[in-house]
């Protein structure tokens, strides 16, 4: 990010393109092709964050993680607060998710929730009190139908047909929040205000995004978690389950966070299927959620 | 026809820059949301829908309640109601287009909006509402302007424009009815996953927008010297009165569902609009009391004959049916929706003042268009001579 470049967005970003999309090739330096997408509201390269998942950079054939429906199960016996917040940490560092704090603007990809929010209507008054108090892990459920890519306008959240992610092409959400009130989960958060830094309101703790090679949005735009479909693609596991490994291994646990293909008999996942006792989030709604819970 | 909009007395121009002044201050407050983000109304992750769409909701109904004097008129050949079709499709036009800025002040990227029609999604129940809410604005201006125009030469409107009249009936019940599609369908929202919504928005539509088209009726009779009639407006009196019962009657089904049936998720919606939630002053629970005491109270005035027939009581039950229908749809529907949201948790919403100064420059952008029509509208009707009723 050479100051020379930021310097010409500037230069340019004033005197050609107007003001709204100039604080975001001040504060990164983004290429013009970018500039240029977001200027023009996404339609001119409406593939481009597709084009991101699809062909990463520097991506060696062979290297990238693939399955035919990637799962999740989360072990919450293995979580305490302190791991699950180094889940959401990580995943919150590697997407370069902004923290406003006021709690209307709050947006999350992975969070803990208490159990008889993630289970509403499966609490009663005699229930297991550490149950009461485990720190649950949600996040998007990455469902196998799910209703927000139904309701979606304009296909900018769809289901990858390779492996089930559930993704957002954040450059196409004309922001509607169609997918917001259709989400059975709240798994989605909406940009209210501009994620980025502008000039005294720092959003991220520094100045730059802690992430550079993950893009950062627009105001106006859902997200949610996207199973780390970028690590994925240069062979890295989800940022959270490998933060769960960390942490857990700290602990002496076993680990809490598990992804692995649902398709595949032999993967950890499967054989942790076969050998718990797994509970899905609102099943009955028929989303076919592809995150399991060991309680 | 479009210059008689521009002549007109003082008291016309005053309301004209009236509304022209609320438009601006509204323009100017969008443009605040526009730079800064739609963080600067009440609504949030949880309530991610508020005002804007209410209003959208509400309006949509109104629209449709054009077809409510189209209908009777043109399929039943009830001549007196030639006298104000145009005035119903005119206010369509008017409610239309107020539906269509509603959208677009509550989309998070508005300069993205061509992207429903470069990437059309069927399955989305809002792609098929962009082509129904176009379709009627495009139904109503071409037929509502050949009609009247016809009128004005003293010649009966053209032949080929009957299948775009009988087009608009199916077409106004449509845009509803996808409204409702749009509640209706999605998983995990029991306030509004019912089938009995479509229905309900129907029913609403048609006491809510006829009701208006009186009260508008009214103020034309008063402010210019063409009469819209007094079997016109006692018609539309009877319209009112049946499709308010049927509405107040949906939802007392729905009260039965809910609560006969006694499933949690179900109930939790109506206890929190109707009486709160532990612990939170919801400001909601005197105004959803306040929607069903009007229409009550609209009900009990518009049944006796003796009453709905005097024009005081009649305005009084019309403004009474406003204000209800308006609290229930425009307000209590979509939050009522969202809280408790889906991990039951409660988190109230208010709008912001500059999110009700942008609701009302669009309610202003709405109404100037149905002065300016009703202008032109009542400037024909004079000028062919039909200023009295017979």
């Amino acid at each position: 990010m050479g100051v020379n470049r930021r310097k010409f967005l500037k230069i340019a970003g004033i005197s050609t393109l107007g003001v709204a999309a100039k604080p975001a090739a001040d504060a990164f330096g983004i290429s013009p092709t970018e500039w240029l997408d977001q200027k023009l509201g996404g339609f001119t390269v409406p593939e481009t964050l597709f084009h991101f998942f699809e062909k990463p950079a520097g991506l060696v054939p062979g290297e990238a993680l693939t399955a035919k429906r990637w799962a999740m199960v989360v072990n919450v016996r293995e979580l305490d607060e302190e791991i699950a917040q180094a889940c959401t940490d990580a995943c919150h560092k590697v997407h370069n998710v902004p923290n406003f704090d006021n709690p209307r603007h709050e947006i999350k990809w992975i969070w803990q929730e208490e159990y008889e929010h993630v289970f509403p209507g499966q609490q009663h008054e005699h229930i297991d009190e550490n149950l009461k108090k485990l720190p649950f892990l949600v996040m998007c459920n990455h469902c196998f139908n799910p209703p927000c890519c139904r309701v979606c306008p304009t296909k900018a959240t769809f289901k990858r047909k390779k492996d089930g992610i559930v993704l957002m092409d954040m450059h196409r959400c004309i922001g509607c929040r169609f997918c917001m009130a259709a989400c059975p989960f709240g798994a989605r958060s909406f940009n209210w205000l501009i994620p980025w830094p502008r000039a005294g309101e720092g959003k991220f703790e520094g100045k730059e995004p802690p992430n550079p090679e993950y893009p950062t949005r627009v105001k106006g735009v859902v997200e949610k978690c996207n199973f780390c479909a970028e690590r994925l693609a240069k062979g890295q596991i989800p940022a959270c389950v490998e933060a769960s490994q960390k942490a857990c291994k700290k602990k002496g646990r076993e680990p809490a966070l598990v992804f692995g293909d649902l398709e595949d008999p032999d993967s950890e996942v499967r054989q942790l299927l076969r050998s718990n006792y797994t509970v899905r989030r609102k099943p009955e709604l028929g989303s076919n959620p592809n995150v399991y819970y060991i309680v | 026809m479009l210059e008689k909009a521009f002549v007109g007395g003082r008291k016309y121009w005053i309301l004209i820059g009236i509304l022209g002044g609320i438009i601006g201050v509204g323009f100017i407050m969008w443009l605040y949301q526009f730079r800064v983000g739609l963080g600067i109304t009440g609504m949030g992750r949880d309530v991610s829908w508020g005002f804007y769409i209410g209003q959208f909701t509400y309006l949509v109904g109104v629209a449709a309640a054009g077809v409510m004097v189209v209908l009777p008129y043109y399929l039943h050949h009830y001549k007196a109601f030639g006298r104000i079709t145009v005035l119903a499709e005119f206010m369509a036009i008017g409610a239309v287009t107020m539906c269509l800025l509603f959208i677009l002040v509550d989309l998070g990227n508005p300069v993205r909006m061509i992207n429903v029609i470069l990437h059309p999604t069927p399955n989305s129940v809002l792609f098929w509402d962009m082509i129904v809410l176009n379709g009627y604005l495009f139904l109503n201006v071409f037929i509502g302007w050949n009609v009247l125009s016809a009128e004005r030469k003293g010649s009966p409107p053209p032949h080929w424009i009957k299948p775009f009249i009988y087009l608009s009936i199916p077409w106004a019940i449509s845009i509803h009815t996808v409204t409702a599609y749009l509640y209706a369908g999605l998983p995990g929202r029991h306030f509004w996953l019912t089938a009995v919504m479509a229905p309900r928005f129907l029913s609403s539509a048609f006491c809510a927008g006829p009701a208006i088209l009186i009260l508008l009726c009214l103020i034309v009779k008063k402010t210019t010297k063409f009469d819209p009639g007094k079997e016109q407006i006692r018609t539309l009196g009877s319209i009112v009165t049946y499709a308010l019962i049927l509405n107040v009657f949906l939802f007392l089904c729905e009260l039965f569902t809910v609560f006969y049936s006694q499933i949690p998720g179900h109930m939790h919606h109506f206890h929190y609009l109707f009486f709160g939630h532990e612990g939170h002053v919801v400001r909601l629970v005197p105004l959803m009391w306040l929607a069903f005491a009007c229409m009550t109270a609209a009900i009990i005035l518009l049944v006796p004959p003796v009453t709905r027939r005097n024009e005081g009581i009649l305005t009084v039950a019309c403004v009474l049916v406003v204000i209800g229908t308006w609290i229930d749809k425009g307000f209590g529907l979509v939050v009522g929706g969202f809280v408790p949201n889906p991990l039951e948790k409660i988190v109230d919403y208010w709008p912001t003042v500059p999110e009700a100064l942008i609701t009302l420059g669009v309610w202003a952008t709405g109404f100037l268009i149905i002065s300016l029509l009703y202008k032109v509208a009542t400037s024909v009707k004079l000028e062919v001579g039909a200023g009295e009723a017979s």
